[in-house]
């Protein structure tokens, strides 16, 4: 655990980065650094590895000072990951990740072997070893900075706006990956970002600094957004904060109906038959992927025509996806039912809005339940 | 017989050890220039305020004509190759040092930023990166220092024929034989290029890692 101490950081021009902030970041766990610019989260996350030394207060690793170590040692134990990567231009991609394993004195071989070990889980290509950085795109480079930062397995990992510099699509796949990685290996890594979304996919908890280095809110990132603690950190979350909040409800226990799946290839009986039962029907193609509504007067047996079809929105996977990403399904479609699937791409049931109204009302009930049994204890 | 390559006898030298005296006497001096301006460059990349200062005193010395220099240093050297190289040592300073302390200078932050999270130490980051990183920087330095060293050489023949290549321009007034002029400048030139051609190949082979679109300048 790092426990920060009433740190203060003061400078000499009389500007304070920090300002007496207190925080436990637990082990194996990802805890997020978040606010504008200005409130001091890289400053905080520096004084960690002692880039930045405090000016008041203490940090705590494990329960011993940081100052007690040699700063070199102390920072050969941590992983750092920076904006643009950071990586050394003349030297290769492998012997850039072989970096901290050659410092701590691991032959070359070994340290290349190692690299190359951390090349595959990163999920670059093993045949970009002997290239120089210059050859790879920001989100190869950005993948190579999390290799190197991982090489020597420090237990500790300081990520300082890893994924800013790179395009949404590159940065989306590289958190999905920093997750993945993250349930391998259960580092202790402390994130800092300025974006709020961010914060809240990859957090285990978020900490919400604001300008002068205060901090604001420390809390799961669910908590944040159903309970902020003041106008600041309401505004910092910005709009849509109740949908978003749906990303921590999951859809497993969502009521699905199959009654309104029906084949492509259904004969005149069956199509009959469903369509009493329901206003729309979703017509899946033998394999029982979705294809689209149809109102089942307009089905004819055997000769469905799938350009008149209408657009079924986007599947979510019950289990998997939360609720917001059904919510989303049942909005999109215009029938206004949200399609299941499972993870074959197979429509398993639909759902209508009002199912998953109801759902949302007994998650909000479920949560404030257990706020009331915490209270209670 | 008068051949294009056949010198008086009083220069004491064939043309080719003139070529080979005119090289050291351009070489060693940027050499030391080279290697006085690695540490004062590192200096002033340290302490930013004592760069203008260095960079004043570089420039003065530059502007100091060598024939002054020569008429103080005849004193303790003589008429030696020592007081041809010692003003061409600290003419090179004024190209080199800030060449060096912009190509320091310009290694991103953010590497710098993760070679001291990664635990290099100051002396260890100068060596294995800001100093890998300003080669390009430093050898664009030395291409100049180097040609502007090869072509000052022949002034050394004003005392006593330290010259190298530079004397034959006083032989062929001496002797009445211009082509022995032609002869000094065209090698002057040509070693100047192939000098610099040399310089180019170096930086090519000791940065593999810069992108090679577009290679040469």
């Amino acid at each position: 655990m790092i426990r920060i101490d009433a740190v203060t950081k003061r400078y000499p021009d009389g500007t304070v980065a920090v300002d007496r902030l207190s925080l436990e970041i637990p082990d194996r766990a990802i805890t997020v650094l978040v606010g504008p610019s200005g409130c001091g989260k890289t400053t905080t996350l520096r004084m960690i590895n002692r880039m930045v030394e405090p000016t008041e207060g203490s940090i705590l690793l494990d329960g011993q000072d940081i100052r007690q170590q040699p700063v070199n040692t102390l920072r050969r134990s941590m992983g750092y990951v920076i904006q643009n990567a950071g990586l050394f231009p003349h030297r290769t991609i492998l012997d850039n990740i072989a970096t901290v394993p050659r410092l701590l004195g691991r032959s070359r071989r070994q340290a290349r072997d190692r690299a190359a070990e951390l090349m595959e889980r990163v999920g670059l290509d093993t045949a970009l070893a002997k290239r120089y950085p210059y050859q790879l795109s920001g989100g190869q480079q950005q993948r190579v900075g999390v290799a190197r930062a991982l090489a020597a397995d420090p237990p500790v990992l300081l990520m300082d706006e890893p994924f800013s510099a790179v395009d949404p699509v590159v940065r989306k796949q590289l958190q999905d990956e920093l997750l993945r990685i993250q349930e391998e290996l259960g580092k202790t890594i402390v994130f800092v970002t300025h974006d709020i979304d961010e914060a809240i996919k990859l957090g285990t908890r978020v900490a919400v600094l604001r300008t002068g280095g205060r901090l604001a809110q420390y809390a799961p990132p669910a908590e944040l957004l159903s309970a902020p603690a003041d106008a600041f950190v309401e505004d910092f979350l910005g709009a849509d904060r109740g949908i978003r909040r749906l990303s921590f409800f999951p859809s497993a226990d969502l009521e699905l109906q199959t009654a309104p799946l029906v084949r492509a290839d259904a004969d005149a009986g069956t199509l009959a038959a469903r369509a009493t039962a329901v206003p729309y029907l979703l017509v899946t193609d033998p394999d029982g992927r979705p294809l689209g509504w149809s109102e089942p007067g307009r089905l004819t047996a055997g000769a469905v025509d799938r350009e008149q079809l209408l657009d079924y929105g986007r599947p979510f996977v019950p289990g998997t996806d939360s609720l917001r990403a059904a919510l989303d399904g049942a909005v999109l479609s215009p029938t206004g039912w949200a399609v299941a699937v499972d993870g074959e791409g197979r429509a398993v049931g639909v759902v209508s809005q009002q199912v998953i109204g109801e759902a949302i009302r007994a998650a909000h009930g479920r949560v404030a339940e257990r706020a009331g049994e915490a209270a209670g204890r | 017989m008068n051949g294009f390559f056949d010198l008086p006898s009083d220069l004491g030298q064939s043309w080719l050890g003139l070529v080979g005296l005119h090289l050291r006497e351009a070489l060693l001096p940027v050499l030391a220039g080279l290697l006085v301006s690695l540490p004062v460059a590192q200096l002033c990349v340290r302490f930013r305020w004592i760069y203008p200062p260095v960079l004043g005193i570089a420039t003065v010395l530059y502007a100091i004509p060598s024939l002054a220099f020569f008429v103080v240093l005849i004193d303790y050297f003589g008429q030696s190759e020592t007081t041809v190289m010692i003003p061409l040592a600290l003419y090179s300073l004024v190209v080199l040092v800030p060449a060096i302390v912009d190509g320091v200078r310009s290694v991103p932050p953010e590497t710098l930023a993760a070679a001291q999270a990664m635990g290099f130490g100051a002396v260890r980051r100068y060596f294995q990166v800001q100093l890998p990183l300003a080669v390009p920087a430093i050898i664009a330095g030395l291409r100049v220092a180097t040609v502007s060293s090869i072509s000052l050489v022949s002034v050394g023949m004003l005392i006593g024929n330290q010259g190298a290549l530079g004397n034959m321009l006083y032989a062929a007034q001496t002797y009445g034989r211009p082509a022995l002029a032609v002869n000094a400048v065209l090698t002057i030139g040509v070693l100047g290029m192939l000098a610099d051609a040399a310089l180019v190949l170096l930086r090519f082979l000791l940065t593999p890692w810069m992108p090679r679109k577009g290679a040469g300048r």
